[in-house]
């Protein structure tokens, strides 16, 4: 068993899972971005046809759901586990998701860390000899989000510059140990690390550090350096915290990134969307990482991608009460 | 004041208090100076066009001072509350800020944009519950604010 494991964090899978499909559906906002092209369908607007924003998400989550088992023409019979994440409480979009499917389901909560953390339980699951298909999903949605953690939707207010918009969508996946695609390569999974910072608008600040001990764990554990990856991709640091990363690397770690780090959260939008520091959410690094960068592994345009997908798990009621939010960061490597 | 801990990663060798001294400095900073005119502008227009509706109630349609106090009150409430419903006040709140806020249509605002996020979860869980949820603390106050100053002037005259 311990010969998977590279140092502390890290595990190093014997024989790599391949994403074998992907599925992306954007929201409106979502679908006006820098990487419309990229994905598989567009929402024209929030209620996707259904009665209420948090039903809107749950169907926006089956449709990704059921086209990944379209595309590679599986019944959900010949899947052995769903993992699946969302925002909402007690996830409920994704157990409502599950509940469409005769799919054995594990539901996870860990912010916007989902997809890391789903594709990671996955790979563990198949390279274990536990499974030989697992399809991963998560969605987010921003009037659900906005609504739980924040405010109504239509109440007016000024967000401070550092703050990051909710992206909207859901994706789906399938990973198995066979087939043709990228293959998750390794995986470090993240401690939580607590700032003190207690502004829910702040979530750059709150994961950079998180975001910097992770990817740092993962050069160590596996003797790699920076430069090993194509791209290395924060999930939702934003503007300001993937500066706030880049300074801290800098002048804490004295590492330095050839060009090659960048945020899911900066690449989802354009500048003059009114998004401030970028995107954030479930979705945001799913949306990202299963469109442009998956096509791109697959075209052989890239080779080798670490996904750090970063997460804020804080509470409405922690925040409430004036806790500070605790942050955590799980790490993929994919590789072609 | 709680006690100072180092962050729980030996990667970033700061203290809470230094990293969020560091985070401070680096945030882009809230454009106080350019949200304050904005506020005062749009306000101030809203606050004129209530003094012209006031005034018109009364030389229109001869409504008394307090009556025609009211009217207006009530006619802002009702612009803010459509605004609102249409899907505008939000758009125009991201601009305006405090200019919107301060004034009755930020009431206005809070209690329907409240009612329609909780319209899903029905009558009484929902709308009933919820309606209050951001106003709630407007009114509380409000009474409290009023009944001590009521106190000291009473005591004062």
């Amino acid at each position: 068993m311990k010969d998977k494991r590279r140092g502390r964090h890290t595990v190093q899978f014997s024989s790599p899972p391949y994403i074998v499909s992907t599925y992306t559906i954007a929201g409106p906002l979502e679908g006006q971005g820098p990487l419309r092209d990229h994905f598989d369908a567009i929402s024209k607007d929030g209620m996707y046809e259904q009665k209420s924003f948090e039903k809107a998400e749950a169907k926006m989550m089956e449709d990704a759901v059921n086209e990944v088992l379209r595309k590679t023409a599986n019944l959900p019979e010949y899947i052995d586990y769903f993992v699946a994440s969302d925002l909402l409480d007690q996830i409920v979009i994704s157990s409502t998701t599950a509940s469409r499917f005769p799919i054995p389901f594990i539901g996870m909560y860990s912010a916007c860390t989902a997809t890391a953390l789903c594709s990671s339980i996955a790979a563990m699951l198949i390279d274990g000899g536990y499974a030989s298909k697992v399809v991963v999903a998560t969605s987010s949605h921003n009037s659900t989000a906005e609504r739980q953690f924040r405010y109504p939707v239509e109440y007016g207010m000024q967000r401070p510059p550092y703050s990051q918009w909710t992206a909207t969508g859901a994706t789906a996946a399938l990973v198995a140990d066979s087939g043709e695609g990228p293959r998750i390569t390794s995986c470090t999974l993240g401690c939580v690390i607590e700032t003190g910072i207690k502004d829910p608008y702040d979530m750059g600040g709150a994961m950079a550090p998180a975001a910097l001990d992770t990817i740092v764990q993962h050069f160590e554990d596996t003797s790699r350096d920076p430069d090993y990856y194509d791209l290395i991709i924060t999930g939702d640091l934003g503007e300001f915290g993937h500066e706030l990363l880049k300074e801290l690397a800098q002048s804490q770690m004295n590492l330095k990134f050839p060009n090659n780090l960048s945020d899911c959260g900066m690449l989802l939008y354009n500048k003059d969307q009114g998004v401030d520091s970028g995107a954030s959410g479930c979705v945001c690094s799913a949306l990202v990482l299963f469109s442009k960068i998956y096509k791109e592994l697959c075209k052989g345009a890239i080779s080798k991608v670490l996904l750090v997908a970063t997460g804020a798990l804080h509470s409405p009621t922690s925040c409430h009460q004036g806790e500070s939010i605790p942050s955590i960061a799980h790490a993929i490597a994919i590789e072609r | 004041m709680p006690q100072d801990k180092p962050l729980n990663t030996s990667r970033v060798k700061l203290t809470q208090k230094q990293y969020q001294q560091l985070v401070s400095e680096r945030q882009p900073k809230v454009p106080v100076l350019k949200r304050a005119l904005r506020a005062f502008v749009s306000g101030g227009l809203i606050c004129t066009f209530g003094q012209f509706l006031l005034e018109t109630y009364m030389d229109v349609f001869g409504m008394t001072r307090d009556l025609a106090s009211s009217a207006t009150t009530a006619t802002i409430i009702l612009i803010g509350g459509l605004l609102t419903g249409l899907g505008y006040f939000d758009k125009i709140a991201a601009f305006a800020g405090a200019g919107v806020a301060v004034p009755v249509t930020g009431f206005a605002n809070s209690m329907v944009s409240s009612a329609m996020e909780y319209k899903r979860e029905g009558l009484i869980y929902g709308i009933g519950s919820h309606l209050f949820g951001l106003a709630g603390s407007v009114i509380v106050y409000g009474v409290v604010t009023a009944f001590v100053v009521g106190l000291i002037v009473s005591l004062v005259s």
